[in-house]
């Protein structure tokens, strides 16, 4: 209990009370900053659209690695953790390698949203795929040949019977994915430019203002990606219990 | 070729074909790029004194932070799953917090408390200790980021087991200190062979909080990670690129490490 | 409809599932496919259903060659042994299903669920979830759902296998009365030859992918074609060599002719029927099943020497 408080509690705590260090109108005043406002709508719809492309293809790859089979098989099911294992600076080196002003193929996102884009969807690429997956393995498949008996279509199979035993892990999944985004700041501070306004996200701007001792207004905003994330892990947890309401 | 095996050849290249622009082949393109101009290059870029007290600090960081959070992971684990204790929901909860925490946050939460200006700052400087921008503080923080993996791995474990084992061994004459050593421990080891993979892998790969805590003194405070934006931003991308592959491989190895557990220990 | 197979086989890798079955169902019928596991039933019945293309053979539905059609455009009602429900769907959505996919409008859609919930007895659950319903409830739902689009063939695989004994001879019956009335041609797959006996009209015995025999239950129990038939069908047990059923020994206090001397080893009572287990001289066990009445009065006790004689042989007939 005092090594939690003492490496998490306490710290975060004093993030709090700093951030009220103007009382709540100087609180008021640092998040609602143009620059602030900017980062945090930047980040949050980033993060909305990264997340919502996750649920398409994370489902996708988890399908493909559930029911489909090919040789190399376990090694994409290995290598599906690489975003879990590899420093997020390095993710953002590589993609920078690729698809940034040296790239071998003549594609430049750098300095661009779509590149902070890119940075999240591989940051985020795991999440939506590790929750539907074990959820996939489980589904009675005989309901998915009772539906054919009863005369359903591949597409009508999964759009009535498989998907909604999948979405709450899909949503799930799309939870965690988002409260990662929305921290994301290794992957992202290369590839961005971290230009103000235009591919400066919440965390960027956070680390810019603890650079300039602005400690309060990097605490305010802190405060509310720290909000944010809590919030998700509570519905994630909720979204499980929701998730086994229909059990057998 | 039927309609069922051209759907699952276009779901299947289309699922390869994302994992490849997306994650193969940028990875790909750096491993290559690194020893494109042979080997002995890469390797001297990456054995310069900055490049060698980074991984040397690294290292450091790890061999701390994982066993304490070991530790703390084991102890966190049984607490949770075998006492009832008031808040021990809250506290299951709060060990979730650094998955939620941005690493900037983190890192402005630790200067917060233990940095000069800080709440322990007054009390730490007039005892001669430095946290912030030195050792200890990146030393914090990669505790602090790595800190939930051992317990959320143990305790599924722990749950699965039961108490039943644990009973016998009591009833048959075994003191706490003996049951938990030769009974407890070996029943939950795959639970926390993988924590500490786990953990070890995002000790490693760090960046955000213990950017904010370092004060980027190349040479000194400065890990693996660091090292490899320093790099960058003084336009060595060799020297980037080298260091890059080495936390790479080291990020496989985690990989491998886990795909070998998987099938030589319990499911995970 | 009627149902023809001729020369269906399929493996599985290395496992041959069917080998080489020539079937004819007629119209109408209740036919059970019975057999060990592993004889190759489900998988039969399941290219039947259309859910297993099989290696050769043909399929003939009603007349048309059916062995390339896809399962949902079979027309077959299929219910599964773990009743497969949709689970989150209600009672009167899953029995919908098969009509909404077909586009049935819904007034007529609310009509028919209404006449199923009735033919099954579930008029009060129509809105409740399957993880509300008990095994049995949740079995006559797959039927209704299963029926709800007229099928042409109607297959069961191991219906009520899971189920408890009481719910189990219950909805045997239930099955039998529902066949009487809805008279659509039904096959079930089954390894408990006391349910086929009870239920069908006609039983097909598999083993190792292969038929056995086909007939009527008293058919397949009184003159059973191969040894395997005969065993498993009924019980059997041995005298001399030969085989014959429990209940076809006769006993008797005093030696008889063609008689084989054997020592009451032990008596069980089994509520109606009392089972003896007897051993011959040259050591061999033999069992015995008598009813009550005929225990008593032979005063049979352990320990004690009788002469037995079986009053009828069973022989492969084939």
């Amino acid at each position: 209990m005092a090594y939690l408080s003492v490496i998490v509690l306490l710290p975060l705590a004093a993030v709090a009370v700093r951030s009220v260090d103007g009382g709540l109108g100087g609180f008021w005043r640092a998040v609602s900053s143009p620059e602030a406002q900017s980062a945090l709508e930047l980040t949050v719809v980033l993060s909305l659209i990264v997340v919502a492309i996750n649920a398409v293809t994370g489902t996708l790859i988890a399908w493909v690695l559930v029911r489909d089979s090919f040789r190399g098989k376990g090694v994409v099911n290995a290598i599906i953790d690489l975003p879990f294992a590899l420093p997020t600076i390095v993710a953002g080196l590589t993609l920078l390698a690729l698809y940034g002003p040296r790239s071998p193929v003549g594609v430049d996102v750098s300095y661009a949203r779509v590149g902070v884009g890119m940075a999240l969807l591989f940051v985020t690429l795991p999440f939506v795929v590790r929750a539907v997956q074990p959820v996939l393995m489980e589904l009675d498949r005989d309901m998915e040949d009772a539906a054919v008996s009863l005369g359903a279509s591949g597409w009508q199979v999964f759009t009535r019977i498989v998907l909604p035993g999948i979405l709450p892990a899909i949503l799930s999944g799309v939870a965690l994915a988002f409260a990662r985004a929305i921290g994301e700041f290794g992957s992202v501070v290369l590839i961005s430019g971290n230009l103000p306004f235009k591919t400066e996200v919440a965390s960027v701007f956070i680390f810019g203002q603890i650079e300039s001792d602005n400690i309060p207004a990097a605490a305010a905003v802190s405060i509310v990606l720290l909000a944010a994330s809590l919030l998700l892990l509570a519905a994630i947890a909720g979204l499980s219990r929701w998730g086994r309401r229909h059990e057998l | 070729m039927s309609s069922r095996s051209r759907s699952t050849l276009a779901l299947r290249s289309t699922a390869l074909g994302y994992l490849a622009l997306i994650l193969v082949a940028p990875v790909g393109l750096v491993f290559y790029r690194t020893f494109e101009h042979g080997f002995a290059a890469a390797w001297h870029s990456v054995t310069t004194p900055a490049a060698q007290h980074a991984f040397w600090l690294t290292v450091e960081l790890v061999a701390i932070a994982v066993p304490l959070n070991t530790i703390f992971g084991v102890a966190a684990a049984l607490a949770i799953v075998r006492h009832r204790f008031p808040g021990r929901a809250l506290f299951s909860s709060l060990l979730d917090l650094p998955f939620a925490v941005s690493p900037v946050v983190v890192g402005l939460a630790l200067v917060l408390v233990y940095g000069r200006k800080g709440w322990f700052g007054g009390w730490l400087a007039d005892h001669g200790i430095q946290v912030i921008f030195s050792v200890p503080g990146m030393v914090l923080a990669t505790i602090f980021v790595s800190l939930p993996f051992v317990v959320r791995e143990v305790i599924p474990v722990l749950r699965e087991i039961g108490t039943e084992q644990e009973e016998a061994a009591t009833t048959l004459g075994a003191s706490l200190l003996v049951t938990f050593r030769r009974i407890t421990l070996p029943a939950i080891r795959w639970g926390v062979a993988y924590g500490v993979v786990l953990t070890t892998a995002r000790a490693l790969g760090e960046f955000g909080a213990v950017s904010v805590v370092s004060g980027h003194v190349a040479g000194q405070t400065e890990t693996l990670t660091l090292h490899v934006q320093d790099r960058f931003e003084a336009f060595d991308l060799a020297g980037a690129y080298a260091a890059s592959v080495v936390l790479a491989i080291l990020a496989i190895s985690t990989l491998a490490s886990m795909s070998l557990l998987k099938r030589r220990g319990a499911p995970a | 409809m009627s149902i023809e197979l001729s020369g269906v086989r399929k493996s599985f890798g290395d496992f041959v599932a069917v080998d080489d079955v020539s079937l004819e169902v007629r119209d109408g019928s209740l036919t059970a496919l019975l057999g060990p596991s592993g004889s190759g039933k489900s998988t039969l019945l399941r290219i039947i259903a259309g859910l297993e293309v099989p290696d050769s053979g043909r399929v003939v539905i009603a007349g048309a060659d059916r062995t390339d059609t896809p399962a949902r455009s079979r027309d077959v009602g299929f219910v599964f042994q773990h009743y497969a429900p949709f689970k989150h769907m209600t009672v009167r959505d899953n029995i919908a299903f098969g009509l909404k996919i077909r586009k049935v409008p819904r007034e007529r859609i609310r009509e028919r669920v209404g006449e199923l919930l009735g033919l099954v007895h579930l008029e009060g659950y129509a809105g409740q979830y399957p993880s509300q319903l008990s095994g049995g409830q949740r079995q006559r739902m797959a039927l209704a759902r299963a029926l709800a689009v007229e099928p042409r063939v109607l297959l069961l695989d191991e219906p009520f296998g899971a189920l408890d004994a009481t719910v189990r001879k219950e909805l045997r019956a239930w099955l039998r009365r529902l066949h009487d009335d809805v008279h659509v041609t039904t096959i079930f797959v089954t390894h408990d030859q006391e349910e086929a006996m009870e239920i069908a009209e006609q039983i097909v015995v598999l083993n190792e992918g292969r038929i056995e025999q086909i007939g009527a239950p008293r058919e397949v129990y009184e003159h059973p074609a191969t040894e395997f038939v005969m065993g498993f069908v009924g019980p059997v047990t041995h005298i001399g060599g030969s085989m014959v059923r429990p209940h076809d020994v006769d006993i008797a206090t005093t030696p008889v002719a063609g008689g084989t001397e054997a020592l009451v080893e032990r008596i069980l009572h089994l509520g109606f029927e009392v089972r003896v287990e007897l051993v011959t001289g040259d050591g061999l066990p033999v069992h015995a099943q008598l009813t009550r009445q005929e225990c008593e009065e032979l005063e049979l006790r352990e320990g004690q020497i009788v002469y037995i004689r079986p009053n009828r042989l069973l022989r492969a007939v084939a």
